[in-house]
């Protein structure tokens, strides 16, 4: 099963990869970056599975004299969770940005931006 | 012949991440940090149900910190940028059937965040989970009622409160407990109680606030920008 | 091996849904594809021990930030017709 999510996630990442590269669309480039996010949220919550285990709470299942043999790992979780949050709080300022940007140049197409291009 | 480049660098990426798939075998136990995590002394040190509560709000407390910085600066760069809205705002009023069912839901929907983040450290959950639960009856109201203003002040008030309280009980830790972050500043209870784990269900609620203010006023920045026509 | 079977449902779904936000034309369905993936990614989460995890990905992912993007593109919209009046 890890194994399925671990492909899933690597061919998530190189989808939003190629959205990123090949859209014109400055909204379209941004749904990239967020498939990119969620592939690689996808890759490190399958790099912390460990087989026929559950999750990392102890109650009347997991006793806590055998959590160590009946528990995945809750670290990489722990980041995932914060690093969840903080996705949703970068696409927020790129899209606010991109409102930005539409309302100088009346397009959304990047390759009317060429302020920095030389 | 654009197209045909970028092919060959995303399949040099897929060569790249191949190694890592190959040499992947499945873990068969823990790793050493987490096996530390899991130990029975550990957990009764900190005696919190949900380990990943435990990581999130002591271990790698200082991490949970950052994050909260990091999405006050967003909202506040947010707020920033759709701040002047000079011209005229015309927003549909919403049908009876959806502002009755919004009443309705509303209040159920923050019981539902607040439940969340109060038992973080028994159940899954906590406070970002609550935070987002919280910021979703927002967007209803903001939905709902499209016209009435909004709360700013509110808003801005139990952010900064919840902010500081949640480096007010950090560094309290470092007084009187063991170090920065430490939540035997509370007595521990019993475990797998709800008055159990210290102060991480303290902390966790402040977090699982001001996450919510937090989301809450970036929903808002959006909607202000708003118009039907 | 039921799980298995699940799983690998769930991943071609996961990419389905990654093809078409990417290639769909429309930008509305684009963005409900892109929401959608990460619905089914939390149902992956919890498959994979991660409930806290699935809760997060299940209200952020799949609510607040297609909303965001449809505030957006609404803003986007009605720009774009006043300045063709």
């Amino acid at each position: 099963m890890e194994y399925v999510a671990l492909i899933t996630g690597f061919l998530v990442i190189m989808a939003g990869l190629w959205a990123i590269m090949t859209q014109k669309n400055i909204i379209r480039i941004i749904i990239g970056f967020s498939i990119f996010d969620t592939g690689l949220h996808i890759v490190m919550v399958a790099l912390a599975y460990v087989k026929g285990r559950t999750a990392p709470i102890l109650d009347n299942m997991v006793s806590v004299e055998e959590a160590l043999n009946k528990i995945v790992d809750p670290v990489p979780q722990a980041l995932v969770l914060t690093a969840i949050v903080i996705g949703l709080g970068v696409t927020a300022l790129m899209l606010a940005f991109a409102m930005k940007m539409h309302k100088e140049k009346k397009t959304l197409d990047v390759r009317n931006f060429k302020d920095l291009k030389w | 012949m654009r197209n045909f480049f970028i092919i060959i660098i995303i399949a040099a990426f897929g060569i790249m991440l191949y190694p890592l798939f190959d040499s992947f075998s499945g873990n068969e136990e823990l790793s050493e940090l987490a096996s530390f995590y899991a130990q029975k002394e550990n957990v009764e040190k900190v005696n919190s149900a949900n380990l990943v509560t435990a990581v999130v709000v002591t271990y790698r407390g200082l991490d949970t910190m950052g994050e909260v910085t990091i999405l006050f600066l967003t909202a506040a760069i947010i707020a920033f940028f759709l701040k002047k809205q000079s011209d005229v705002r015309s927003l549909r009023e919403n049908t009876e059937i959806f502002t009755t069912a919004a009443k309705l839901l509303i209040p159920i929907i923050i019981m539902l965040g607040v439940y969340i983040f109060i038992n973080g450290h028994l159940s899954p959950g906590g406070g970002f989970q609550g935070g987002a639960v919280i910021a979703s009856a927002i967007i209803l109201i903001l939905l709902a009622f499209p016209n009435k203003p909004f709360n700013h002040k509110f808003f801005g008030y139990m952010e900064s409160v919840s902010g500081l309280v949640f480096v007010g009980l950090a560094a309290l830790g470092g007084l009187i407990g063991l170090g920065y972050l430490d939540n035997a500043i509370l007595p521990l209870g019993t475990f797998g109680e709800l008055m159990s784990a210290g102060a991480i269900p303290v902390i966790y609620s402040f977090v699982g606030l001001k996450v919510g203010a937090e989301l809450s006023n970036i929903l808002n920045g959006f909607q202000s920008v708003q118009s039907d026509s | 091996m039921n799980f298995l079977i699940i799983s690998i449902l769930l991943g071609i779904i996961i990419l389905a849904m990654a093809g078409i936000a990417i290639i769909q034309k429309n930008i509305v369905v684009a963005i409900i594809a892109a929401g959608a993936l990460s619905l089914f990614a939390s149902i992956l989460y919890l498959l994979l021990a991660a409930p806290d995890v699935a809760m997060t990905e299940a209200a952020i992912g799949s609510g607040l930030s297609t909303i965001i993007f449809f505030y957006v593109l609404n803003r986007i919209r009605t720009t774009d017709e006043r300045n063709e009046e």
